[in-house]
Parts: structure tokens; C-alpha cells; sequence
């Protein structure tokens, strides 16, 4: 039978010391929701567990319009889906969230987990990407900072080196006019993981039709989540017709680099991608527009329930 | 890998006891509090059965690491009924035929009593979202949102 030792750290500096002294055979763990599922099906066999839990400091949200969102790695996915400034300002994180497992792990689940496991379908991740999201890592030899669009490497693999720690994920505040939303599709409306998830932020200028800004990130198509910058590039400066969307969703398929496996094909997985990065700048276009679309609804669009 | 001291509230009593560090918070409450209305189904956090309400949020037990539950808060389903009555949603389960075979129901009516906490009035379509970690192989769902909307009719009122 695997077995493993528990340590708990009593802060961060006391992480980083459990981590550099057992090394390689060590694994950091918060919610542990991805870890005990890894290491039962044996895919991860620690000699021991770093439990980061406890340390309440590294849990927290803030946000002010000068610094942004501030989201403390160990907040779980329920504070962040619940967190009235995420809801309000960044839409596609706080659908995210919600689309994420099911209440019960939501619970346990932490933002830095889902962004450390780094799975291509990792719910919360497209829409931190979308916002510009900077990791705060912290290690034996001080604090770096590092964009989330280069902290990811491939599947489960990430710019951490030995002994470093992720503690804080920080996104630049929205401008004004600014909408967004993600959209997770997959065979069961809980406790699975995406077939295709799509984040899309859209911000316009004063005029209220031509696009300032637009980030569009995709998830399950490719070995990591990423930015669909072609797709991006299309829209920034120009007036958002029907039309041009189009452009942008056939832009961010063609940018898609899918695999076949049990929750769809390639072919679909692409199909899919088209579809639903026009149904998010759609939707994100008419909330930058100032139309208020309540959180139930964005749920409602963000995830399909399978009953 | 010795057992490690774990002091934690099981059902409003204090427990003290010795946990392999490796094991989660549903093989303890199981197989050391003996505990076995919790039940595991999938233990990879797909089906829901094992919900329990830890330090006041519903959880899957299977996903906890029974260590880094010191000094909290855990009720099962053995927790809700009183001496004289069920908890309201177990009553409600029973009335409404919201059960069948029986395996699902502790975590289901876990996961009713922690929707019900947050959100005392809720829409069937929110009962839907709440229990969508809960799998049933039986019941088709249907009787299961009538009993958590019952349960919360007769909640409300008693307020």
C-alpha cells in the first residue's frame, strides 16, 4: 500500500524549508482534491505531503481599483465564485468558479491548485489568463514574479523550480466598459472536466462599439491553456460587427491544437471552440456594453446542468 | 508512518484520536469513529456520497486528508436527527420517496443541508446546481428536488 507523511507548515518560510529538505520526494498540498485522486491511481507517490492549508495569510481576496484583484493562492474556488468584486468586475473568473467540480470540492479546491496542477482543462485558468494574470512565487531564494501565460509548460508541468511556492495570483484592474464570461462544455454539468472551456474579455472604448480590448483563452485544446492572440488581434481597434466575431472564433480554431479522448473528438473539440468563443464575446460584448446580466444567468450560460 | 494524534469535533463531540497521515477524513470517520452512515462510493470526488458538512461547508470526505482537519468541525449524517425527529430533509427524503436503494442518500442529504444553510429559499433550479456533485443511479433526481424544496418550505416556516 502507498502511504506518505504528513507535514505541516507552520507558515511560508517553514513551506519552503519542508520543500528544500525532502526535495523531490515532497508535494505541496492545500485542497488536496487533485492530489489524493493522483496519488490513489499511484500517478504521484510522495514520501510526504507539505500541507500549505494552514497558513491563513495566503488565503485571502482583495481588490482596489489601483492594484487590482488580489487572490491569495489558498482562497478556495468558492470564495472566489462568491466574491462580490469578482462577480461584478471579472465575470468570466467568477463563471469559472462556478463551473468548477461541484459545491463539495469547490469547498476544498484553492485557486493556486487549480493553477498549479496546470491541466490544459483546468476551469479557472482561461479566464486568468484573459485578465493578465501575474503569479507571485515565492522560494529559498526570495520572490519573483512571473505571467501566468509563461508559468505553464505543458501538462501538469510548470515554471516551478524545487522548493518554490505559489502564493499570490494578481490581475490588473478592468478598464471601464468591460465584459466578459466563460463557458465550460462538457458530458456531465458537474463534477467533470471540460471538454472545452472558452474565457472572453471585451472592452470597449467611449463610443460604446469599437474594441479597445480583447483577450480570448482557451482550455482542453491544447497541452496547457492559452491565449487565442490571432483571434485577439482581429478585433482590437475595430468595430465589433457579427460579422468580425465570426472571424475572431474561426481565428481561435484554427489556433486550437486538440487531442481525441474520451469527452470528444479533435474534429469536435474545434467545432466546439468556434462555437462557444463566438457565444462568449457575444455575451461579453453586451455586458461591456453595460447590459446587466445577473450571476444566475451567467451560470445559466456558463454551465449546462445534465438534469 | 505512524499514526499521528488528531484532535477534531465529529457530530458535536470531541474526539481524540490517531489517524495514518495518509488516510482521508472519510476512511476515518469510517473505519476509526466507525461512522459508516458516510458512505464511499467513487473516492475520487465524482459521485458525491461521502458529502459531510466540515466547519460548516459540505465537502467530500474522501478528498480531505483526515490530518488537515485538525481542530475542526465535522458532521455526518449521523449528526441531524435529534432523539424525538429526523432532520427535517431526512423526513422530507422519506415522505417525497426521495431515495431508493439508499447508497447516495447520506451524501445527498449532506449536500441539501449545506445548500439549505446558505441558502434557505432556494429555486429548484439552484437545488439542481447544489446537488449536481451527487450522483443517484436510482431516482431520476425528480423526488430528490421535491424533498429539498419540502425540506426547506417546512424549515422556513418553523423560523
Amino acid at each position: 500500500m502507498l502511504r506518505f507523511d504528513f507535514l505541516e507548515a507552520r507558515n511560508l518560510r517553514h513551506a519552503i524549508a519542508l520543500l528544500q529538505r525532502h526535495g523531490n520526494d515532497s508535494r505541496v498540498v492545500a485542497g488536496s482534491t487533485d492530489f489524493l485522486v493522483r496519488w490513489r491511481q499511484g500517478f504521484w507517490r510522495p514520501a510526504a505531503v507539505v500541507n500549505l492549508k494552514g497558513i491563513a495569510s495566503l488565503g485571502r481576496i482583495s481588490f482596489s481599483p489601483r492594484n487590482g484583484l488580489r487572490l491569495g493562492a489558498l482562497a478556495t474556488v468558492q470564495s472566489v465564485e462568491s466574491n462580490a468584486h469578482i462577480r461584478r468586475r471579472y465575470q468570466a473568473l467568477a463563471t469559472g468558479a462556478t463551473s468548477f467540480a461541484g459545491v463539495q470540492v469547490r469547498n476544498l479546491a484553492t485557486i493556486g491548485g487549480n493553477v498549479c496542477n496546470a491541466s490544459p482543462a483546468g476551469d479557472t485558468l482561461p479566464a486568468l489568463l484573459a485578465f493578465d494574470a501575474q503569479c507571485t512565487i515565492a522560494g529559498p531564494q526570495g520572490t519573483r514574479t512571473l505571467p501566468l501565460t509563461e508559468f505553464f509548460l505543458g501538462p501538469g508541468r510548470t515554471a516551478l523550480e524545487q522548493g518554490e511556492v505559489l502564493t499570490q495570483l494578481t490581475l490588473p484592474a478592468p478598464m471601464p466598459r468591460t465584459g466578459s464570461l466563460y463557458i465550460k462544455h462538457s458530458p456531465r454539468g458537474a463534477m467533470d472536466i471540460a471538454t472545452v472551456g472558452v474565457a472572453s474579455v471585451v472592452t470597449l472604448e467611449e463610443d460604446g462599439r469599437t474594441c479597445r480590448d480583447a483577450r480570448i483563452a482557451l482550455g482542453a485544446v491544447g497541452p496547457t491553456p492559452f491565449r487565442a492572440t490571432e483571434a485577439e488581434n482581429l478585433l482590437r481597434g475595430r468595430t465589433l460587427t457579427p460579422g468580425l466575431l465570426g472571424q475572431a472564433a474561426q481565428a481561435a480554431e484554427a489556433a486550437a491544437k486538440p487531442i481525441d479522448d474520451v469527452r470528444g473528438s479533435a474534429g469536435y473539440r474545434r467545432a466546439m471552440v468556434e462555437a462557444l468563443t463566438t457565444r462568449t464575446l457575444q455575451h461579453a460584448l453586451q455586458m461591456a456594453s453595460g447590459r446587466a446580466v445577473t450571476f444566475e444567468e451567467q451560470r445559466r450560460l456558463a454551465v449546462q446542468t445534465a438534469f | 508512518m505512524n499514526k499521528q494524534p488528531l484532535a477534531i469535533t465529529v457530530n458535536g463531540h470531541e474526539r481524540q484520536i490517531f489517524v495514518a497521515p495518509y488516510y482521508s477524513l472519510l476512511d476515518t470517520l469510517r473505519d476509526e469513529l466507525r461512522l459508516t452512515g458516510t458512505k464511499k462510493g467513487c473516492d475520487e470526488g465524482d459521485c458525491g456520497a461521502c458529502t459531510v458538512i466540515l466547519d460548516g461547508k459540505p465537502v467530500t470526505s474522501c478528498l480531505v486528508l483526515a490530518m488537515s482537519a485538525q481542530g475542526s468541525d465535522v458532521t455526518t449524517v449521523e449528526g441531524l436527527a435529534t432523539p424525538d425527529a429526523l432532520h427535517p430533509v431526512q423526513q422530507a427524503f422519506i415522505e417525497r420517496g426521495g431515495l431508493q436503494c439508499g447508497y447516495c442518500t447520506p451524501g445527498l442529504i449532506m449536500a441539501a443541508v449545506g445548500l439549505l444553510q446558505d441558502n434557505p429559499r432556494p429555486s429548484a433550479e439552484e437545488v439542481k446546481f447544489a446537488i449536481g456533485g451527487n450522483l443517484c443511479r436510482c431516482t431520476g433526481y425528480t423526488k430528490v428536488v421535491e424533498a429539498i424544496l419540502l425540506a426547506a418550505d417546512r424549515m422556513a416556516s418553523q423560523c
